[in-house]
């Protein structure tokens, strides 16, 4: 068994060419694999999720997170960026797509890619993967507590971030999605309500509410961490993408 | 996303950053969850300077209790000293 991985900084070319600094890890055998896009959550491009994109390398995928705010300065610390790019009200959706689209052909140019992708984004970013699977030809997608699917924003919320139901006729793969019970962005009427039109579109999707948990459940360096929710979703991803991104 | 309204306030001063001080230009004042502090949400504030770039930020995270005792503070703070002492239309002595 060789389980060996490399792990480190790349840069890609993002939405209208802007150059991105990733962070990408890989098995170093030569078995062929899926990959993953890793897209991170509202607080930026932060360690914990660099060990999230290494776990995934760990267990055979090819996985990248893509800075998606690179275009805040090279050489400006993660945190600056990511108040700076939360003070012109986050991520566009349109350039959002463009940067998943771009880490996607990234990872299915690396040798040994079996040309499958799967998406999975955390807090905002798990609005972000919902969004990219209803946006580009995805394999898997995985959706973590990502609010504002369903349900509009507060009022004079800060970021461009609106409801995404109306793109679910065009979501292109399976949602796996993993939600805690004591979260209220989402809530666990909102999950109900993106369930049933899943199920009415007739998409495939599976989801899975955790008692006991609330939002940034997965967070190990957060109070909101929840091991038990987080140890079995983990295992609901891989099973997840063991079925679906397989060559 | 548990982020609601930011207020965005204009400052006059200036503020140490990790490169030393520069000047400051704005701020930002919102409720979320923290970058360090291990709370699940805090008072987030920054003191920026956005024509220097992201990096001219200094960045405070409080609890509520700590953000409303800070207020407090800085109005007692000003009420002890003579009105308009740190006013920035005040002139310099002898000006």
């Amino acid at each position: 068994m060789n389980d060996a991985i490399w792990a480190g900084t790349v840069s890609i070319a993002g939405h209208e060419s802007a150059e991105l600094e990733a962070y990408l890890a890989r098995p170093l055998g030569d078995r062929p694999r899926g990959g993953v896009v890793v897209i991170h959550h509202l607080p930026g491009y932060d360690d914990p999720t660099k060990e999230i994109v290494r776990r995934f390398a760990a267990r055979g995928y090819a996985a990248v997170c893509p800075n998606l705010y690179s275009r805040e300065g090279a050489g400006v610390s993660p945190d600056d960026q990511a108040a700076a790019a939360r003070a012109k009200g986050g991520v566009p959706d349109e350039q959002l797509v463009g940067d998943v689209a771009a880490a996607a052909a990234h990872l299915n140019a690396l040798d040994h890619a079996n040309g499958r992708i799967g998406v999975i984004g955390f807090c905002s970013g798990g609005r972000q993967a919902f969004l990219a699977a209803c946006s580009l030809q995805i394999d898997a997608a995985v959706d973590c507590y990502g609010a504002f699917v369903v349900n509009d924003p507060p009022a004079q919320f800060p970021l461009k971030a609106g409801p995404l139901i109306s793109k679910a006729p065009d979501l292109s793969c399976p949602l796996l999605g993993l939600f805690g019970a004591d979260d209220s962005h989402p809530a666990p009427d909102e999950v109900t309500v993106l369930a049933a039109e899943l199920k009415r579109l007739g998409k495939e999707h599976e989801f899975h509410t955790f008692p006991d948990a609330g939002h940034a459940f997965f967070a190990v360096d957060r109070p909101a961490y929840r091991p038990p929710a987080a140890l079995e979703g983990w295992k609901k991803i891989f099973e997840f993408y063991g079925r679906h991104l397989s060559a | 996303m548990c982020t609601y309204r930011t207020e965005k306030i204009e400052l006059d001063g200036a503020g140490k950053g990790a490169a030393g001080w520069f000047t400051l230009s704005g701020g930002a004042v919102y409720v979320d969850h923290p970058y360090h502090a291990c709370h699940e949400h805090t008072v987030n504030i920054d003191f920026t300077n956005a024509a220097e770039g992201p990096s001219a930020r200094v960045a405070v995270e409080l609890t509520e209790e700590s953000a409303l005792a800070l207020v407090e503070a800085i109005q007692k703070a000003l009420a002890a000293a003579p009105a308009g002492l740190a006013s920035a239309r005040r002139r310099p002595a002898g000006a």
